[in-house]
């Protein structure tokens, strides 16, 4: 049962870990046999996770970075 | 040797010049010859024919292109331009020339540069460098996207682009270095290694379209073997579609473009990413009723479960038991009441049959000696004088035996 990360907030959460978490669950509500009320609250995880990733990929935005020796800085792009 | 005044004539212009050109025909050398120089005395009519002279400081040679070769030409030739020529000798009788039938053109030095690259090929690709299993595996879904190219060409502009439209998501990291020039393979090679010790995903190694000198440094060892030992695969965009450098080759993967490269490095899209989430989405209530429903369903069984074993339930049959008990006892008891009464009228009719006052009322006496009231059955029994007891049917009298 997916357990690991479900104390953290799922706003906290990037992309990947609210996916992965989402993916575990999913799984876990189709395989496993547990409790109607534990069910419910991971159907419920998983609801958020759904918005939290839905949310991330709507505002998106390309990050670009500039490697200049060892630092990364923010890379001006010209128009 | 003196020619002789009145010698006889050998040869005509023709056959003199047709001799001359099977002469320089038949030698294998000539008709398979590189040969560099300077063009002058251009001249493109109406044909499509290429004319010019090729020149040195020392010699000129008379060249032509026919339209067919002419037609392939990629290089504008103009006069004072240094190339190099492909072609066979042949001569040109009615001009009483030889000349250079070209069937390839290109700039100086180029073929020395062809000449390294197929060495340096040879080498890289005995070392294994270039062996398919070392290929490695292009993830999908790229979170950190490294590339190696310069910060202020076309190429970085195309990438960006194209991944801004396909998987804005992504984070990008540029280490920009030269692409073109003696700094360029020192400033690559430190930009791919550089970006290794971040491990992105996936490292763009790219440049924009030029020529072969502009794409040269693609095809320095340094950055070659940088390529092949990178720890994050690498996809290669140089040039255009037709150019292959030996970046190409070490690479993982090799994309004809930049604009390609960065396709090939996102080949999952924010469209296929929304597509998944719905799926998830849709799993996830899917997997919910069905759970609800299971719930429900074990819900309604355990009700029924309660109906059967409920009290009333249970008091009826309890009730109903006692009864039937009730019942087989009720019949036992009647049949044996019934087996008793039988006993007692057999008893009762053999106690009838044994009463000793029904044989007084045949006649028969009982006699007892009054003395000791002993029965008298035997005549030993008494003797004269003896007080005797005598009980008939209706009642009793003394006698005295004679």
């Amino acid at each position: 049962m997916p357990k690991s990360s479900s104390a953290k907030s799922v706003e906290s959460l990037s992309y990947e870990q609210a996916l992965k978490e989402l993916e575990s669950i999913v799984a876990a509500l189709e395989n496993e046999q547990r409790s109607l009320d534990e069910s419910m609250a991971l159907y419920e995880r998983g609801q958020a996770l759904v918005k939290r990733c839905a949310k991330i990929l709507d505002k998106a935005e390309l990050k670009v970075k500039q490697l200049s020796g060892e630092t990364l800085t923010d890379f001006e792009e010209a128009e | 040797m003196q020619p002789s005044l009145f010698a006889s004539v050998q040869w005509t212009v023709s056959a003199l010049t047709k001799y001359i050109r099977d002469l320089l025909e038949v030698d294998v050398t000539l008709q398979d010859v590189w040969v560099q120089g300077e063009i002058s005395n251009l001249s493109r009519p109406a044909s499509g024919h290429i004319y010019f002279t090729l020149k040195d400081a020392g010699a000129s040679l008379r060249c032509v292109m026919w339209r067919t070769d002419a037609a392939r030409l990629k290089l504008p030739l103009q006069d004072g331009m240094a190339i190099e020529i492909h072609g066979k000798i042949g001569v040109y009788e009615v001009g009483g020339q030889y000349q250079l039938y070209a069937d390839q053109i290109r700039p100086v030095g180029e073929g020395t540069l062809y000449q390294e690259f197929l060495r340096l090929k040879a080498m890289l690709e005995a070392e294994g460098l270039f062996d398919t299993e070392r290929k490695r595996e292009i993830p999908a879904f790229p979170k950190r996207i490294g590339i190696v190219t310069s910060s202020t060409g076309a190429a970085l502009r195309d990438i960006l682009t194209a991944i801004r439209r396909r998987l804005p998501l992504a984070e990008v990291i540029l280490a920009p270095s030269p692409v073109q020039g003696e700094d360029a393979p020192p400033k690559l090679v430190e930009a791919i290694e550089s970006l290794n010790q971040l491990k992105p995903d996936v490292i763009l190694l790219a440049r924009g379209g030029g020529s072969i000198e502009d794409l040269w440094a693609f095809n320095d060892e340094r950055v070659v073997r940088a390529v092949a030992s990178s720890e994050v695969p690498i996809i290669c965009g140089v040039g255009h579609e037709t150019d292959f450098t030996l970046c190409d080759f070490a690479a993982d993967l090799r994309a004809p473009t930049p604009t390609a490269a960065a396709e090939l490095a996102t080949q999952t899209t924010m469209t296929e990413l929304q597509g998944n989430l719905k799926t998830f989405d849709l799993q996830l209530t899917t997997s919910m009723q069905d759970i609800l429903e299971e719930h429900s369903s074990a819900l309604a069984s355990l009700h029924d479960g309660l109906r059967f074993f409920s009290p009333s339930r249970r008091i009826q049959s309890e009730r109903q038991r006692l009864d039937d008990v009730a019942h087989r006892f009720a019949v036992a008891q009647a049949h044996r009441l019934a087996l008793e009464a039988n006993q007692i009228e057999g008893f009762r009719k053999r106690l009838e049959a044994l009463n000793p006052l029904q044989v007084l009322e045949r006649g028969y006496a009982i006699v007892t000696r009054q003395a000791d009231e002993k029965l008298i059955s035997k005549i030993k029994q008494v003797k004269s004088k003896d007080e005797i007891h005598v009980r008939v049917s209706d009642g009793d009298f003394n006698a005295t035996v004679k």
